[in-house]
């Protein structure tokens, strides 16, 4: 016999134009075959109820795992369990998700066949984190739930002090902004770490998050411990004639308000004769005239990425914007990748030792300091990684000759190729 | 269970090549794009350098999918977009197809099963936003149902390109943000400090991790009546709930004095200027659910000054930072109050240093 509940201020949810994921639940409640998900999702509209009623959360966590692994589960186990026993456990699955988020309709009903028969029937794709967020079993459940999805191809995600799911962006499969191979930084980047994602024991999280260009469709800079983000050092590509036909149909007023005054480094001009005359030495690659006119200009033939470190959110010590410890890096030869690879191996191995419990990186910087930081992962300070030169005079300088020296050795050999 | 005896060790494969699931004209075509257009509100065709197109219909969802919905969205990609499906990282999905004939049907089926075609360009895109109530142990609110009241009232404005620029709105039922920076943000924040249950603290917590968390040193261990606790100084108490997840009995959500608050102007992206956090524009808003009327009430007012107000391609930061905050407090009609002047670190760099004075 199945248990329903009262559920007047949910049932208000039903309403209005914008999809509903209450009637969505209702309907596993009241027409899938499955007693088992008529069962937990009636509960949960319960306890949900219960949850609007009295203005509180009523979820604890606790230790569920799939053996052989230490995370990728959020235990939920109700605390008002006694009034709502049909999702008394309520554990989601977090799995990660094709680079890019790409599916075809046949393995997304492979997956809802398998959640089917060992959970709830609710799925998100996907979570903050990118993982997709299975939502809503029993602690056996997630073992059988894992084994049966686990041997066609899909994975547990990163919960916990681990290296996280890591993000893409739609990139050079469809967008003409690309700088570089999401995918491939994307996964050759993550499953290099599948250990120190599936048995917690960092500090904390570490997040890798790809965009393709300085749109930064993922949020990387505020939102990971290592963003990538793809870029060109060249010219810009400019076709005049589509420039021209953007005055043409925009009209000239709109495209100096727009475009050329819109530039935030002045490096525009539109000539006499409706061509646009770029300034590359002083554009800073932010997008906005690519984004208002992509028939007409496009990034540059130089590609590669800038690496920011350390964005998070507020906890602790408030938020925090990745800083550039890599303002440009080519991603062509397999020695590049390495290299990318090296570079986040040095950064996990210096946060793995060197954070303090429940600090991420960025945090861990604000502490030691940059210069500290880049000589703890062995790479070269550069005048790109801050936006002004240090403000106060609080500080010792003795060793500023060699250090100056240092500088000036390394411009030599640069100038000498 | 002989199941038990021999537990069958995972295969570490980490994240799955998106190739084998992606549309053959993206594959043939992939790094090779050229340029893009908007054709509608919802749709975007994509040229490559072959001459190759591919169009794609953004649609929104209600994010948790029950396997019906899902099923309804794979019969829309079986029977009208090649079975192609992916997400953005805002929950919405795209299907993407590669003749302009298959587009008009596509959307008609999306229409028609109930899922909103829309969120490109300059529109209010599909609000994110993580469980809430639903599912979190921690939550002040249920974002899932703020996002579902807030979007059957934003709904022409995903649907039409109305807006100066897109507007990224974000929500959050606690201080972790989960729903990150948006160019609106709709957060809790609470008012009161925790309430303790100090039977259960020395057995639930390890009293040294959550007295580090704290951002403020607000926490200290305590004997209380006689058991090992915790007690907090509530004057330095910040009200921010850094200590309730390591801690669940120092219980900081509270049904009248967890309260909404509303930041704008957090912006992702490098265009134009740098990537920016949001700031505090209104606070004290009742957490009310089933609708939240009035959180509602303010990013409506918010989105109709800024409709009016800002000019093409100005994003809410670029607009605020154009007319100033003066401004903004008067054509909102939000009071300005001594909380908008922050206190926090660095706290200086925010206020203003000069003359630049709007009259």
């Amino acid at each position: 016999m199945v248990k329903k509940y009262e559920t007047p201020m949910l049932d208000v949810l039903e309403e209005g134009q914008w999809p509903s994921f209450i009637s969505g639940i209702r309907r596993l409640a009241n027409e899938h075959p499955s007693e088992f998900i008529n069962n937990i999702t009636h509960s949960l509209l319960g306890q949900l109820e219960h949850s609007y009623e009295t203005r509180k959360g009523y979820w604890k966590g606790g230790t569920v795992s799939v053996f052989g692994y230490g995370g990728g589960i959020i235990p939920r186990f109700s605390e008002v369990g006694d009034a709502f026993p049909a999702s008394r456990e309520f554990h989601t699955l977090r799995v990660q998700p094709p680079a890019g988020n790409y599916y075809s309709s046949a393995m997304l009903r492979q997956l809802a066949d398998s959640w089917e028969k060992y959970g709830s029937g609710l799925v998100t794709f996907h979570g903050q984190t990118g993982n997709i967020m299975f939502i809503g079993t029993t602690t056996d459940n997630t073992q059988h739930f894992f084994d049966e999805i686990n041997e066609y191809g899909w994975d547990l995600g990163g919960a916990g002090p681990c290296v996280r799911t890591a993000m893409s962006c739609v990139g050079a499969a469809r967008c003409e902004q690309s700088c570089a191979n999401e995918h491939k930084i994307h996964r050759l980047l993550v499953n290099n770490f599948m250990d120190d994602m599936h048995r917690p024991a960092l500090p904390y999280k570490f997040k890798f998050k790809v965009s393709g260009c300085p749109n930064d469709c993922q949020n990387a800079i505020e939102r990971a411990d290592m963003a990538i983000i793809g870029t060109w050092r060249d010219d810009m590509g400019v076709d005049q004639d589509a420039v021209k036909a953007y005055v043409e149909s925009k009209g000239r007023k709109y495209i100096i308000d727009n475009v050329v005054n819109r530039c935030p480094s002045q490096a525009l001009s539109l000539n006499d004769d409706d061509t646009l005359e770029v300034d590359n030495r002083n554009c800073v690659r932010c997008m906005h005239c690519l984004n208002v006119m992509p028939k007409a200009l496009s990034p540059g033939e130089d590609k590669g990425i800038t690496m920011l470190i350390g964005g998070k959110r507020t906890l602790k010590i408030g938020d925090l914007m990745g800083t550039v410890v890599v303002p440009f890096m080519k991603l062509e030869s397999d020695e590049d990748y390495e290299r990318l690879v090296e570079i986040a191996e040095e950064a996990i191995d210096f946060f793995a030792e060197n954070a303090l419990e429940h600090e991420r990186t960025g945090e861990m910087i604000e502490r030691i300091g940059l210069v500290n930081y880049m000589e703890g992962i062995g790479l070269e300070i550069d005048p790109n990684m801050i936006s002004n030169p240090r403000e106060s005079s609080y500080v010792r300088l003795d060793e500023w000759d060699q250090e100056a020296e240092k500088w000036n050795e390394a411009q030599a050999e640069k100038a000498a190729g | 269970m002989s199941e038990n005896a021999t537990p069958r060790p995972p295969t570490e494969s980490g994240c799955p090549d998106g190739f084998q699931y992606m549309h053959p004209v993206m594959i043939k075509n992939f790094g090779n794009w050229d340029y893009h257009e908007d054709p509608e509100p919802g749709v975007l065709l994509h040229v490559a350098k072959s001459g190759d197109k591919i169009w794609t219909v953004r649609c929104g969802t209600q994010r948790i999918l029950d396997l019906f919905t899902l099923r309804k969205l794979c019969d829309i990609a079986d029977e009208h977009a090649d079975g192609f499906i992916r997400f953005t990282i805002r929950s919405n999905v795209e299907y993407m197809v590669a003749k302009e004939e298959q587009v008009q049907p596509l959307i008609k089926a999306i229409k028609d099963a109930g899922f909103i075609v829309g969120g490109t360009r300059n529109s209010v895109a599909m609000i994110s936003h993580t469980q809430g109530w639903l599912h979190c142990d921690i939550p002040g609110t249920d974002a899932s149902g703020v996002v579902k009241s807030m979007m059957d009232e934003l709904i022409d404005e995903f649907k039409e390109w109305n807006m100066p620029n897109r507007v990224h709105i974000t929500t959050s039922c606690c201080q972790i943000n989960c729903g990150g920076q948006g160019d609106i943000a709709i957060n809790i924040q609470h008012t009161k400090p925790p309430k303790i249950n100090h039977d259960l603290v020395a057995n639930v917590c390890e009293r040294p991790s959550v007295v580090a968390r704290c951002p403020v040193a607000a926490i200290r261990p305590a004997l209380v009546n006689g058991k090992p606790s915790l007690e907090v100084d509530e004057k330095k108490c910040i009200c921010c709930g850094a200590c309730f997840p390591p801690c669940p009995p120092m219980q900081i959500n509270d049904a009248e004095h967890s309260k909404l608050a509303v930041w704008i102007g957090g912006n992702h992206s490098n265009a134009r200027s740098k990537p920016s956090f949001q700031k505090l524009v209104a606070a004290g808003i009742p957490n009310n659910p089933p609708r939240w009327p009035e959180a509602t009430a303010i990013v409506k007012r918010i989105l109709k000054v800024y409709k009016e107000d800002a000019k093409d391609w100005e994003r809410i930061n670029d607009w605020v930072d154009r007319i100033g905050w003066p401004r903004f407090f008067e054509l909102t009609k939000l009071p300005f109050t001594k909380f908008h002047v922050d206190t926090w670190r660095g706290a200086r760099k925010s206020l203003n240093a000069s003359t630049h004075i709007r009259f």
